[in-house]
């Protein structure tokens, strides 16, 4: 009870504190808006125009979450108010978990950003919204795992959002997002296959327009892996690094 | 309150940074309900202690037990029972007073309405209530401070880090907070403070431990302390004359004494052993020196400081309190 106390807090604090903020929802809404218009303008009537939701969903859960860690971690660690959270008698896990549930939630909700606005464009019908919902949120906890990842190994905001940006453009390109993986030059298909966003995109894809690389359950399998693998790096980056 | 028992336990505590040994194996204990004070210069290596014992660090040996709890082992019991005030006053820029010590109360899993109301109670003792809704970033450096103090104490810790509580704040504060600092001893409560200041830890702690260099050279009551060393009697005059031409012949007449000179019209006559004042004042009056006042300076804490570190007092900052 007093750790769910703890939990609720830091989780409702940060909400409040960034989530709520209008430069962060812009970070979240109007990057992937602009780039939709974008993409409408480019593509007009060549494609379809529901080709383009997957990736930018993907894209609205990446940019979106990845930035909200840089701030709500990196910026507290900077001002030392983290420390308040370090001295807490809640695990380090109970501690994490909060501040990255946040940033999951956060990416939840602006994945149906650009879903809300194509609403008012195209007929969505024929999506199978539960593998979409699945998508989003496997998504949403590798963002979160990888922004946490960047934000535990910088010590200022602005290196965060460096370094984040240094994963997040090429991943852009390289997850197929915007590009079909099976178009993508040989010799970059191996590091779009390391990629977990690669695997989270196709799932959408799959779901939005019936048409994917993998199947949905080696998808899944493959992203649960990578989870496990970034939760294990950021647990010994954060012991090695928030505990001096 | 003070009761014989060593809560707090610290045995050859070290920690390296690189090949800065910044606390080199020292050792300590604090009694239950006793306030102990780590006194020492910038870079003694008072907040990395702290931050050994409050689990913010590592140490790189020793050992730290805390309510009979091995704190190296299994912090997060401890920091149940803790209280930490950190040097810097990190609470939440953007969020009211109330709301932070609300905050912070919540990290302790101190239901809402339990919080809500020691956070009003808090504030009023803090004289803090008319600025509770206003954000933290807009306070002013003394009720930061002082609501920062307040989000140490809000879960009522059984033993309370104090790292350098007064540090830059105005007199009438320094004193709201040293009241308040001796009231949770009366309560009970068992701190550890770290201070720059020689005068503030006299008046507020029990016993005072001399830092110096990531080492503890002294640990003490005052009174310990001041016996310590073997002290010199120093008693000083003041005349109507400068004394200049005639230190020497003072200093042949009774060659067990030194003489400063001071100012123009002061002088300070030192000695291993008690003065007698007739003999002296008979030779200044048989030059014609009138002495107007005579006074016994007592050793301070501050010539035990410099004696036992070595240390120059101006190191410490010194204010008039
Ligand atoms: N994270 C760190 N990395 C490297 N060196 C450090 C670190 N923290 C402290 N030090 C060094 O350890 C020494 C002791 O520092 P510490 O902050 O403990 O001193 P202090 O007694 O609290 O001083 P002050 O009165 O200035 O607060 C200093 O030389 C400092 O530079
Ligand atoms: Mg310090």
């Amino acid at each position: 009870m007093e750790t769910f106390i703890a939990f609720w807090n830091i989780l409702k604090k940060d909400i409040k504190n960034y989530y709520l903020k209008p430069p962060n929802i812009s970070w979240g809404i109007i990057f992937p808006l602009s780039w939709t218009l974008m993409q409408l303008i480019r593509s007009s009537g060549n494609i379809d125009v529901i080709e383009l939701l997957p990736g930018l969903m993907a894209m609205s859960i990446l940019f979106g979450t990845t930035s909200m860690l840089a701030v709500t971690i990196t910026f507290e660690k900077r001002s030392k108010s983290f420390d308040r959270l370090l001295l807490a008698p809640i695990s380090l896990s109970t501690l994490v978990a909060a501040k990255i549930l946040g940033a999951i939630l956060f990416g939840i909700i602006n994945a149906f950003v650009p879903v809300v606005f194509m609403g008012f464009l195209i007929n969505l019908s024929g999506i199978n919204w539960a593998v979409v919902l699945m998508a989003v949120i496997l998504i949403a906890i590798t963002s979160a795992l990888l922004g946490l990842l960047v934000a535990v190994s910088v010590k200022e905001v602005f290196e965060a959002q460096t370094l984040s940006n240094f994963f997040r453009f090429p991943m852009l390109f390289l997850c197929g997002l915007f590009l079909p993986i099976d178009k993508l030059p040989a010799a970059l298909k191996p590091i779009s296959f390391c990629l977990p966003l690669t695997y989270g995109t196709d799932m959408l894809n799959s779901a939005i327009i019936h048409n994917s690389y993998f199947s949905i359950l080696f998808s899944i399998f493959i992203i649960i892996v990578f989870i496990i693998i970034l939760f294990y790096l950021c647990r010994r980056n954060i012991e090695k690094k928030w505990i001096l | 309150m003070q009761k014989n028992v060593e809560i707090v336990k610290v045995t050859n505590l070290k920690k390296l940074y690189g090949d800065l040994p910044a606390v080199n194996g020292i050792s300590f204990s604090i009694k239950e309900g006793e306030i102990l004070g780590l006194l020492g210069p910038n870079g003694a290596g008072k907040t990395s202690t702290i931050n050994m014992m409050i689990g913010l660090s590592r140490p790189s040996s020793g050992q730290i037990m805390i309510d009979g709890i091995d704190a190296i082992k299994d912090i997060k019991k401890v920091q149940r029972i803790i209280g930490v005030v950190p040097d810097e006053n990190n609470l939440y820029g953007e969020m009211s007073g109330f709301d932070n010590l609300c905050f912070c109360a919540s990290l302790y899993g101190m239901g809402k309405e339990e919080r809500e109301k020691q956070a009003k109670e808090l504030l009023k003792q803090f004289g803090l209530t008319k600025a509770a809704d206003r954000p933290f970033g807009t306070y002013s450096k003394g009720m930061k401070r002082k609501l920062t103090i307040a989000a140490g104490i809000i879960h009522n810790p059984k033993i309370l880090f104090l790292d350098e509580p007064t540090t830059g704040i105005d007199v009438e504060s320094t004193r709201q907070i040293r009241e308040l600092i001796l009231n949770l001893k009366k309560q009970g409560t068992t701190i550890l403070m770290t201070t720059h200041y020689i005068e503030e830890a006299e008046r507020t702690c029990d016993r005072i431990a001399f830092m110096v260099r990531g080492e503890i050279v002294k640990v003490g009551t005052v009174r310990e302390l001041m016996e310590n060393i073997d002290h010199e009697y120093k008693i000083k005059l003041q005349l109507d004359n400068c004394l200049e031409e005639l230190k020497v012949e003072l200093e042949n007449k009774f060659p067990s004494y030194r003489i400063e000179v001071l100012a123009k019209n002061s002088c300070l006559i030192i000695s291993k052993e008690q003065v007698p004042l007739s003999p002296i004042l008979q030779v200044l009056d048989e030059k014609g020196v009138s002495v107007y006042e005579a006074k016994g300076i007592k050793p301070s804490l501050e010539d035990v400081f410099v004696r036992i570190t070595g240390i120059d007092a101006t190191k410490l900052e010194k204010v008039g309190r």
